[in-house]
């Protein structure tokens, strides 16, 4: 096997890294990046363990995918570094990183063959004949590609590509592996099995490290273990995914991370043993799960749309009028939108009684505390 | 379709035929005639013949071909390689440098041939640059004037080609050097081979520059073609014209079917 070489690690150093499965971690220390005045990345400082799923969701425009490039060496930083394990990477060519990356668009190389894409990282990197073979068959494998070794990239379908641009990236055994919006050029039904493949691939590939840049929350909600919503090129909220899903911190990672359904209230009492918090809504008394509120504080209560209901229980404690105004059915869904004095509230049901309110009518929704989420009124980001 | 009706449609069609008959068809028509023609004093030549094409293979022509031949291909290929290397070399510059340095390189197609010809024949005329009378000053002549088209061509094809490539090769640990041969200019090379292709049928119709410029035994058929008919020999004249267009479309068909074959489509 011959060894070749990013700086730091090597093919053999990579494999048995694998072995031992345990991946490398990537640190941002404090990492901007500037076109000229104008900064698209503020001052990042962030981690992503060894083996960790990262998924970077914003919206156009947020930095994420700068900062996937910062880590790939295709921008350079103006401030600050970025290390991949042991590794200070920030001066490193691309080529010497150590990474495979996984674009939009595949770029798979049209001239080449699947075999050839899949072996070129390892040509390139010198590696031997015989370690090629092996890992363009492990790798292939690993996607279901096997058999579509001989083809062309253009006899292969969207979802096929991708799987080859993925084999492609793995092949190289990386430290890292970046995906930026893989499965953004997919259609729906593809990206949704294609999203169980990635998340089957890294329980295959535990000590695989990956950092997700995408725009679609499904994805990192199902793929992350922790995600970092990207605004104006800052972090606004990081945390592990079910914790920043269940207690966004703020309400741009309320909105942006499902659907939330923000009701401004009043805190009447902090805080308690328990971890609720209650407050006033109107003539409600509403019970939340809430943080260091001070009685008096404004407020948002975030409640999730699937979270309502329109029968009371014993854990649905928690109770609200509103007017109901409109009425989608979307097959496995039906979403309900009401006015709870003035605040558009949604529920998402997946069943409904039988005797459905007419829009106009007034309905009472039910919630369970634990449901819910106290955030400051004033937490744009 | 743009035109929807049918008598619309016979309209353009046939305003087509004439522009396309009278402006393309019609003056090769006449050649093709003419290198057939025993002789021609009516609206049709009075008789057919291949002799002027015995002659001229008997002449020099197939020095003019050889010598056409040669120069197309050797300037072409240093006007690829140059104008690659400026068009790479370009992209990674800033935006006002590159726009003044492709400004510049397309200079030598803004001039006149004729102009390009006499600077080389004045600049290249004393010692230490004396190339006066040599085939390399033909070469440099076809080359200054090909290369603008070259470099044309081979930066709109890097236009069109998304950077994924050459990042996604570079992450997989290619060095410059290894991603250029094996990602970038394969990637390029339909406009590669049309970049040639297009230098290389310019020069060989390229007479301006060659006719102030050109050796002694180093005459290209263009060159030929001007003496001929300037002797009032019109008919050898259409002979040797008839074959600088059938090497430079055999060249141009091998060139397409090349590019296929690359890039198979």
């Amino acid at each position: 096997m011959s060894a070749v070489a990013f700086t730091g690690t090597s093919v053999m150093d990579i494999d048995a890294a694998k072995i031992r499965g345990a991946g490398s971690n990537v640190h941002f220390d404090k990492v901007s990046v500037a076109y000229g005045a104008h900064v698209v990345l503020h001052p990042l400082t962030l981690d992503i363990a060894p083996g960790e799923i990262l998924a970077m969701i914003g919206p156009s425009g947020s930095g994420k995918t700068t900062a996937l490039r910062a880590v790939a060496g295709f921008v350079r930083p103006a401030s600050g570094r970025i290390r991949i394990g042991a590794t200070d990477v920030t001066d490193l060519p691309p080529y010497e990183r150590g990474l495979g990356m996984v674009v939009q668009n595949y770029a798979l190389f049209p001239h080449m063959r699947v075999e050839d894409n899949v072996a070129f990282g390892l040509r390139a990197q010198g590696a031997d004949k015989a370690l090629i073979a092996e890992r363009v068959k492990d790798a292939l494998g690993t996607v279901g590609m096997a058999t579509f070794a001989r083809r062309y990239p253009r006899e292969l379908s969207g979802g096929q590509q991708q799987r080859v641009a993925i084999a492609r990236a793995l092949a190289v055994r990386p430290r890292v592996l970046l995906l930026d919006e893989p499965l953004s050029a997919l259609d729906a039904q593809i990206r949704r099995n294609m999203v169980e493949e990635i998340a089957r691939l890294h329980r295959s590939l535990p000590g695989l490290t990956i950092l997700y840049v995408t725009h679609d929350q499904t994805e990192a909600l199902t793929l992350a273990d922790k995600i970092a919503i990207m605004r104006d090129g800052r972090v606004c909220s990081h945390g592990p995914t079910t914790e920043l899903y269940r207690r966004p911190p703020n309400r741009f990672t309320a909105e942006f991370l499902g659907r939330a359904n923000l009701l401004p209230v009043t805190i009447a009492e902090p805080v308690g043993s328990k971890g609720l918090a209650t407050a006033r809504h109107g003539d409600s008394v509403l019970t939340g799960a809430g943080r260091d509120e001070k009685a008096g504080d404004k407020s948002l209560l975030c409640i999730r749309p699937q979270h309502l209901s329109l029968t009371a229980d014993a854990e649905h404690t928690n109770r609200i009028v509103g007017t109901l105004r409109d009425v989608h059915w979307q097959g496995e869904l039906t979403h309900l939108v009401l006015d709870v004095d003035g605040t558009p509230v949604r529920v998402s049901a997946t069943k409904l009684p039988i005797a459905l309110p007419e829009p106009g009518a007034r309905v009472p929704l039910f919630f369970a505390p634990t449901d819910t989420s106290l955030l400051p009124e004033d937490s744009g980001v | 379709m743009l035109v929807w009706s049918r008598p619309g449609r016979i309209v353009l069609w046939v305003l087509f035929a004439l522009i396309f008959g009278v402006l393309f068809l019609a003056p090769l028509a006449v050649i093709l005639l003419s290198s057939l023609a025993d002789q021609w004093n009516g609206v049709l030549p009075n008789g057919l013949t291949t002799e002027h094409y015995t002659d001229v293979i008997r002449g020099a022509a197939w020095n003019s071909v050889k010598a056409s031949l040669i120069t197309g291909f050797l300037a072409s290929a240093l006007a690829l390689v140059s104008g690659t290397w400026a068009a790479l070399s370009l992209r990674l510059q800033g935006h006002a440098l590159k726009r003044l340095l492709g400004l510049l390189f397309f200079i030598p197609s803004a001039v006149p041939s004729v102009s390009v010809g006499l600077g080389l024949l004045v600049a290249f005329s004393h010692p230490p640059l004396l190339l006066n009378g040599t085939i390399a000053i033909v070469m440099i002549a076809h080359f200054v004037l090909i290369s603008a088209f070259t470099f044309g061509n081979v930066s709109a094809g890097l236009a069109r080609l998304s950077p994924d490539f050459e990042q996604v090769a570079s992450s997989l640990g290619a060095r410059p050097a290894y991603r250029l041969w094996h990602v970038t200019l394969p990637l390029l090379a339909p406009y590669l081979v049309a970049a040639f292709g297009l230098s290389f049928a310019l020069s060989m119709g390229e007479l301006g520059a060659t006719v102030m410029v050109y050796p002694p035994g180093w005459v290209t058929l263009p060159v030929s073609i001007f003496s001929l008919t300037d002797r009032g020999d019109i008919f050898a004249g259409a002979a040797l014209t008839m074959i600088l267009v059938a090497a430079t479309l055999v060249l141009l068909l091998g060139l397409e079917r090349i590019t296929k074959r690359a890039t198979g489509a």
